[in-house]
């Protein structure tokens, strides 16, 4: 499935774009200019890494202290125990797409239960 | 370096653990914990796990397949610190020989004077303790909550959320004025007031009441609060006693420098029971918070691992979260270094507040409740700024 982010213009370097589908997924464009997207709800609680601390290749959730590898979605520490997925990010024509992983989500528990029981 | 020995086998210990294997170290590495668990993490304690929303398999701060190295001695408490054989003595009568040490020890939950067999009567720190209270609580009642700070707040929200009648004693004017100052001390305490739990302010405890289980909490003014199970959050003291006459510099905690090296070559420090030298303060302070058992065993560790020869690194500004009837609070910084504070976004009165603490007009902490974004933003800042 590839999704339509925003337009490269409209995604400063050091900020993120939480693109609202299910389970939500956010796109990172980092202070050195590349493009990431991995899954936006942090696998230990339900937060948005989009609201995180990004640093380098890194972000940090913006509750608790674990950080994720915006490159394989690998965590570093407690809290979170899981990776988050990983995405493809393909820019056309000055538009930002993201192709979502068909791989099963690491969710945290209470969002894993809202999704299971339908679209809220 | 052959062996090493990390006493406590809480965050702060594991976190070292790994650090030492993740920056090359290879020999034998023994972890040695006086309570009989894996570590786990204790955040859930006051919130998910106390409530029964989660379960103690989903406290363990180890990965599946996670493997160290290790030899973990569990259920063994460390009774003293020879220096000159450099042992670690244990109140078995073992010993573990090592030549280096990371000391990890936590700090332990104040208790009651005159608590002590009193049924109904709990602390909250252990995964013990949470199992005990937890069990009481599921009997539902009266609770009284001694202590306003973050676990007593913590404890009186998850109780509120089970249906229990809930009465906080602080004995400050303001709860959480130490780490929040005064005013947002009163905006995060009034979350209480929002949820009908009484809180009675700027009155101390006298004593407890009941003969073999407690029945009521009498405070100094004279009054007597009706309890059918008490939490005690009055605090915590590093454990460190068996440190004693080892030298070992004690004072409020293990003195260490900023990258967490004690008065002993060898020896170095982290977590609740640690005093580390802030340069930016130029005084030690003991802060007890999850994030600096987390991130500070790295800095430690690489003094141990080189002698003491690296230069340490500035910490991030502490950094701790709570959070309490479904609000989310987010405090980096010290409260005590300001002269002033203003709210930048949201309004007290919604209990949804970006708060900045200010010294000479430069921040130096800052309060997020229910605003991780800003929040985040605000922590970047802070920790540039410093």
């Amino acid at each position: 499935m590839m999704i339509p982010a925003c337009r490269l213009a409209d995604l400063p370097r050091g900020e993120a774009l939480r693109l609202d589908i299910d389970p939500p997924v956010s796109v990172f464009h980092t202070d050195d200019g590349e493009l990431f997207a991995i899954d936006d709800t942090c696998t230990h609680q339900d937060a948005s890494l989009a609201d995180g601390w990004l640093e380098g290749c890194e972000v940090e959730c913006p509750l608790h202290a674990s950080k994720f590898d915006l490159r394989t979605g690998a965590v570093d520490a407690p809290p979170a125990k899981l990776p988050v997925r990983t995405h493809d990010v393909l820019i056309e024509d000055g538009m930002i797409y993201v192709r979502v992983s068909t791989d099963a989500p690491n969710l945290p528990p209470c969002v894993a239960a809202r999704l299971a029981g339908g679209p809220a | 370096m052959r062996t090493v020995a990390v006493v406590g086998a809480s965050l702060a210990g594991l976190s070292a653990a790994r650090s030492l294997r993740k920056q090359g170290y290879d020999g034998r590495l023994v972890v040695i914990g006086d309570e009989p668990h894996r570590p786990y993490d204790r955040p859930p304690l006051s919130k998910e796990f106390l409530a029964g929303g989660i379960g103690e398999a989903d406290l363990a701060l180890e990965t599946d397949g996670e493997d160290l190295r290790a030899e973990w001695l569990l259920g063994a408490r460390a009774t003293g610190l020879d220096r000159t054989r450099r042992a670690v003595r244990l109140a078995d009568g073992g010993e573990i020989r090592a030549d280096g040490l990371v000391i990890a020890t936590g700090a332990a939950a104040r208790q009651l004077p005159g608590s002590d067999g009193l049924a109904g009567v709990h602390v909250l720190r252990t995964l013990d303790d949470a199992r005990a209270l937890r069990d009481d609580l599921a009997r539902g009642g009266r609770l009284v909550v001694i202590g306003g700070g973050f676990v007593g707040a913590e404890v009186a929200s998850t109780a509120c959320a089970l249906g229990l009648e809930v009465t906080v004693v602080e004995a400050a004017p303001t709860p959480l004025a130490g780490p929040l100052g005064q005013a947002m001390g009163g905006i995060v305490s009034a979350l209480h007031l929002d949820h009908g739990v009484r809180l009675l302010c700027g009155v101390g405890v006298k004593g407890l009441g009941g003969e073999r289980k407690v029945d009521a909490v009498l405070l100094e003014d004279g009054r007597s609060i009706p309890a059918d199970i008490v939490v005690v959050g009055v605090g915590a003291r590093p454990c460190v006693d068996w440190l004693e006459g080892s030298g070992v510099i004690l004072e409020n905690g293990v003195k260490c420098g900023a990258d967490g090296r004690t008065s002993l070559a060898g020896v170095v420090a982290v977590g609740d029971c640690a005093s580390w030298y802030d340069p930016r303060a130029g005084h030690h302070r003991r802060v007890e918070h999850w994030t600096g058992a987390q991130e500070r065993p790295a800095a430690a560790v690489a003094t141990l691992l080189a002698g003491g020869a690296v230069e340490p690194g500035v910490p991030r500004p502490p950094y701790f979260w709570s959070d309490q009837y479904g609000v989310k609070i987010q405090f980096a910084g010290h409260a005590a270094d300001a002269d002033s504070v203003t709210v930048e976004e949201g309004a007290p009165d919604d209990r949804n507040v970006l708060a900045v603490y200010r010294r000479a007009g430069r921040p130096v902490a800052v309060l997020g409740m229910n605003q991780p974004r800003l929040f985040t933003r605000w922590r970047k800042q802070l920790a540039a700024a410093s």
